[in-house]
């Protein structure tokens, strides 16, 4: 999988006819904006929409921080042989790289350079969009979004 | 509901938009949207200028199972999402619309039509609140702080580090902290670019979202994404408020602005005070 998208990623060219993304409308962009935003409308096909977030956090481990996942207790990425392939290309596997962290964190801690607990803002849904009933009305969805009014 | 509607096919909807001049449909003739097939309006009798823009796909490949398959192969996913995302941009490119989530899908016209009525005074107040404005993307990296780190894994293993004369454990953190430093300069020139990027784009802009950098396989390149976020800004504004905020950074080494857009405002499709609604519980 790792292939051909890298592969993908150069052999869009320039759509600036469309609306006006031009060159710069990349596939990471796309599949940010439409599996992410918009409204989200249980149609009549019942794909429980839970189940769309499981699946699609695979898809968004591929554009997005990992963070979401790991709140919600999932890290089979780290066996999944098309993700953690990347470490026979010269990528550290997640697991890996989790590791080196921790200890680097820790390395620090203990020379008193980093607080305790690092700041980390916490964003995004605090529940379970699928409970809500599905089919009846406009769910707001995903908001791994912090959102202001100027 | 036509009377080409069958068992085969169902319905997926992309966006609700506005039909003013009722013209609309002619902007639409001839695109390909999800598995190429023709792009519709929905409308109701009520307020007919408030459409749904749907087409026919194969039942076979939306249903619920093959769906939830589909969605585990990117080939499949990428070819629908920019699909999806074509019809939005050339409707966008007409009038004022809600992109809806993709893959949304109804088993047939007239069910998005119950919809449509059901839910029509609030996408008309949505599109009234969105009328002639664009979502802009704008994302900063760092790119010194991969730089440094480039710098220590080029070192050989039994070269002397520049502090040689410290223990193997001084020595460990003092360079660690020679690199953090270096990093946390790199850092703060990219906060100080994200203010004034965000001062330049508050200027322009009504509204902003923040979304999560994107970090994954999909989104590599030089340097590390740490904002992401998208503006929503009047038409009017759009020229320059792209020339202000890539102005706005100028001069910040290590750190680099990507703008992307217009966009039609997909992050602002949803009111934001509608979020407590998705904290509803069973």
């Amino acid at each position: 999988m790792t292939e051909p998208v890298a592969r993908r990623l150069g052999d869009y060219p320039s759509r600036a006819t469309q609306y006006g993304q031009g060159t710069s409308a990349n596939l990471a962009d796309i599949l940010e904006r439409v599996l992410d935003k918009g409204i989200v409308i249980a149609g009549d096909i019942q794909i429980n929409l839970l189940d769309i977030e499981l699946l699609t956090i695979k898809l968004r481990l591929l554009i997005a921080s990992v963070d979401k996942a790991k709140e919600m207790g999932i890290d089979w990425w780290e066996h999944d042989p098309a993700l953690s392939s990347r470490a026979s290309d010269g990528y550290r596997s997640l697991a890996e790289e989790n590791k080196r962290l921790r200890g680097e964190i820790e390395e620090l801690r203990k020379d008193r350079e980093l607080p305790p607990a690092e700041k980390r803002s916490r964003t995004g849904r605090a529940s379970n969009p699928s409970r809500t009933t599905a089919g009846k009305r406009t769910e707001t969805g995903r908001r791994d979004t912090r959102r202001d009014t100027p | 509901m036509t009377e080409t509607d069958s068992h085969d096919t169902i319905s997926y909807a992309y966006a609700v938009a506005r039909d003013a001049d009722g013209a609309l449909e002619d902007a639409l003739a001839g695109l390909p949207g999800v598995a190429d097939a023709p792009v519709r309006l929905v409308r109701t009798a009520q307020q007919a200028d408030v459409v749904v823009a749907v087409g026919p796909v194969p039942a076979q490949d939306f249903l619920e199972d093959a769906l939830r398959a589909h969605l585990e192969d990117l080939d499949w996913l990428e070819s629908v999402a920019r699909a999806h995302h074509r019809v939005i941009e050339a409707l966008a490119a007409r009038t004022t619309v809600l992109p809806l989530r993709l893959a949304t899908v109804y088993l047939d016209d007239e069910r998005v039509r119950l919809m449509l009525e059901t839910r029509r005074q609030a996408f008309a107040d949505r599109l009234s609140a969105l009328e002639a404005q664009v979502e802009w993307g704008v994302k900063i990296f760092v790119e010194a702080a991969e730089t440094s780190e480039a710098a220590e894994a080029a070192r050989q293993p039994d070269e002397p580090p520049p502090d040689a004369g410290l223990s193997p454990g001084r020595a460990y953190l003092s360079r660690r902290r020679a690199q953090r430093h270096a990093r946390d300069d790199a850092y703060r020139d990219a906060e100080r670019a994200a203010r004034r990027v965000e001062d330049a784009a508050r200027a322009h802009a009504v509204d902003r979202v923040q979304h999560r950098p994107q970090q994954g396989e999909l989104a590599r390149g030089p340097g590390e994404n740490v904002v992401n976020d998208a503006y929503l800004v009047p038409r009017e504004h759009a020229e320059s408020f792209h020339a202000d905020v890539l102005r706005a950074a100028e001069g910040i080494p290590g750190v680099r602005i990507e703008i992307t857009g217009p966009w039609a405002p997909y992050s602002f499709a949803t009111p934001a005070d509608a979020e407590p609604l998705e904290r509803a519980t069973p």
